[in-house]
């Protein structure tokens, strides 16, 4: 097997607070390859975002990595100085925000944006970059790009300054991309439009991509795998028709359970009792023990690894050991 | 959009009677004005003739009008306590007090986007938090103390400036005099544009600094950085400009309460501004003076606050979608 374009060995973020360190992400371990679009859910605060913004080295203080590897094309990128970073964000990994509508300057024209983040990058001279950043609008779908791209992002609605963002990411042709979430603030229509277009984009660069998402519906449109994630760490990873199918881990079976379906006649939808456990209170053992409906007694004591359940399916419950209830 | 610019300009005309009002009404206040103008021995039938030149003897309406009317034609009547004309009075000491206005306003400016930039950058730095302390003191120490502290030090310790006047004055046109062009004028200046900007400079470096710190939390600084751009071309391009809208609107704003508090710099440093001759004119009584300066500093205030208003209108598509809603 070809080296992975990403590969995530056991990262752990803290947060240093007045009233403790919080572990914000545990033992996060993945693997991307070159092309594969990997989903990434979990409830809100379960550490998606901060999965990302670690891989690039954007975690503000009192925030840090406190232990764990990054590896790009099997190189550390986690111990690089803030420079080497910086050369590298845009360049290798580009990485798409939520909200289209926050994330662009509102002083500076679309082309001013696109070019300055071109130039960085490359040795192109204006005109050339110029020239490459209505190639980029032309490639995401922005019409009439020539003439469009000196606007100002407020002259864009939120899918078109979504496509912008797109293209500001893809400035300098990352191998891999992260979307943070990036149609959660759009309309549902528009929604599929983008989506549409990343799964375009990554087959036609062969890039490598990670789509955080609470949405199910658009994880098994798009992913070729899915993680699952729950306080911090991740619960069940693999293939995504198989997670979405045959989900092992308790909690994935409850996420699964909580998606409407057409075809199942189910009065209601299952729900997960309980929530997610502060950073400043995970039990001992699994994190989800306290809400899993399988729960006994090595579930408050061991934590549990990711253990083969599949063909390359993945998940970190006891029920799934071997060794049983005992 | 034209509704709105000429809603605008009546209210300034409004408030603008009022100022004046207030002004004529110093004349009544203050006692008989002729009681200054004339000597105790002055025969009755000599001030009732002056009472009758100086139309002190018409009703209080038509008096009204006719300060109004004048003041129109900048005609503010005669200092009591000089015998000459107010406006070519102001007008003479205009000069000093906007030279140093502008000087205060350049140095406010500058030093407090400077220092409130690089206590947002540096925020937990020592030197930014001594910025922030000191500039605590700026904005609690009055003026006055201020300006006698300057002069204590570079004056009359270290001798390094002068402690008064404008230095040496050269003249430009035909009523324009600048202490710009002389080594002795810029000497001059620097200690009284220090005094008078300090306030304001503590007040924008505060205001850059939060601003900017606020900025700096954006998503499009965020996005900035994840593509990479350099630190200083998001610092200093995408955050500056950003951090300075709101900057320059104050600045703007503060331009006429600079001018309007010259009046205290310029007696610690007995500059020959409009301020002196405004405390002179207080001293004596001298209402003519006193009416003209109240009348100016009130217009600089409606005209400062109508141009900004004005202005929002003109750059801030939103507001103007809204004003012809």
């Amino acid at each position: 097997m070809s080296v992975p374009v990403l590969s995530v060995r056991d990262l752990q973020v803290e947060f240093v607070t007045r009233r403790g360190t919080l572990r914000a992400l545990d033992g996060v371990s993945f693997d991307i390859a070159k092309g594969e679009i990997l989903g990434v859910v979990g409830e809100s605060g379960a550490g998606k975002s901060v999965t990302g913004s670690a891989l690039i080295g954007l975690i503000d203080p009192p925030g840090r990595i406190a232990g764990g590897e990054v590896l790009l094309h099997g190189e550390r990128i986690d111990n690089l100085d803030a420079e080497s970073l910086r050369r590298l964000r845009g360049k290798k990994i580009g990485m798409i925000f939520q909200d289209p509508l926050t994330s662009l300057n509102p002083l500076y024209r679309v082309s001013e944006q696109l070019i300055q983040t071109i130039r960085t990058h490359t040795t192109l001279s204006e005109r050339a970059a110029r020239e490459r950043a209505i190639g980029l609008l032309n490639e995401v779908g922005i019409p009439a790009a020539e003439r469009r791209i000196d606007s100002y992002p407020h002259e864009f609605s939120g899918g078109m300054r979504q496509r912008v963002v797109i293209a500001l990411a893809l400035c300098a042709e990352p191998d891999f991309v992260i979307a943070d979430e990036p149609t959660t603030a759009l309309d549902v229509s528009v929604q599929a439009q983008i989506i549409a277009l990343l799964k375009r984009l990554c087959a036609e660069r062969g890039m490598a991509a990670m789509l955080v998402t609470h949405d199910m519906g658009v994880i098994a449109e798009t992913a070729d795998r899915v993680g699952v994630m729950y306080a911090g760490r991740v619960v069940e990873i693999g293939p995504v028709g198989d997670v979405i199918k045959e989900p092992k881990h308790p909690y994935a079976k409850g996420l699964m359970g909580a998606i409407p379906s057409l075809e199942a006649e189910i009065d209601r939808l299952t729900q997960i009792p309980g929530s997610m456990p502060r950073l400043s209170a995970i039990p001992a053992g699994c994190a989800f023990n306290p809400r899993c409906v399988d729960v006994f007694d090595r579930c408050r004591s061991e934590r549990p690894g990711l253990i083969g359940v599949g063909d390359n399916h993945k998940a970190a419950c006891h029920l799934h050991d071997g060794k049983g209830r005992a | 959009m034209l509704a709105f610019v000429v809603r605008r300009i009546l209210q300034s005309i409004l408030v603008m009677l009022a100022v004046a009002l207030i002004a004529f009404t110093l004349f009544r206040f203050v006692g008989d004005p002729v009681n200054q103008m004339v000597g105790a021995d002055t025969p009755q039938a000599e001030v009732e003739k002056m009472r009758e030149v100086l139309g002190l003897n018409d009703s209080t309406l038509v008096q009204f009008a006719r300060f109004i009317w004048n003041a129109l034609h900048f005609d503010f009547g005669i200092s009591y306590q000089f015998r000459q004309s107010v406006t070519a009075l102001l007008a003479e000491r205009a000069p000093a007090t906007l030279e140093l206005a502008l000087a205060a306003a350049a140095f406010a400016l500058v030093v407090g986007v400077l220092m409130g930039v690089y206590c947002a950058l540096r925020k937990d730095g020592f030197l930014a938090k001594l910025f922030q302390a000191v500039s605590l003191v700026g904005v609690s120490l009055p003026t006055f103390l201020i300006g006698i502290l300057l002069i204590y030090l570079f004056s009359v310790a270290l001798n390094w400036l002068p402690s008064n006047g404008r230095g040496q004055v050269v003249k430009v046109g035909d009523w324009w005099t600048t202490g710009f062009l002389t080594v002795s004028g810029w000497k001059a200046l620097i200690l009284p544009a220090i005094t008078l900007g300090l306030f304001q400079m503590t007040l924008i470096m505060r205001l850059v600094r939060s601003e900017m710190l606020e900025v700096l939390r954006t998503d499009y600084i965020k996005f900035a950085r994840a593509r990479g751009l350099t630190t200083r071309a998001i610092h200093f391009g995408h955050a500056l400009k950003n951090t300075l809208i709101p900057v320059i609107t104050i600045t703007g704003l503060q331009l006429g309460s600079i001018i309007a508090f010259a009046i205290i710099t310029e007696t610690v440093f007995n500059w020959p501004g409009m301020g002196l001759l405004f405390l002179k004119a207080v001293q004596n009584v001298d209402i003519p003076i006193m009416a003209a300066y109240l009348m100016l500093i009130g217009f600089l205030f409606v005209m400062i606050n109508l141009i900004v208003d004005l202005l929002y209108a003109f750059v801030d598509p939103r507001l103007r979608a809204a004003m012809q809603g």
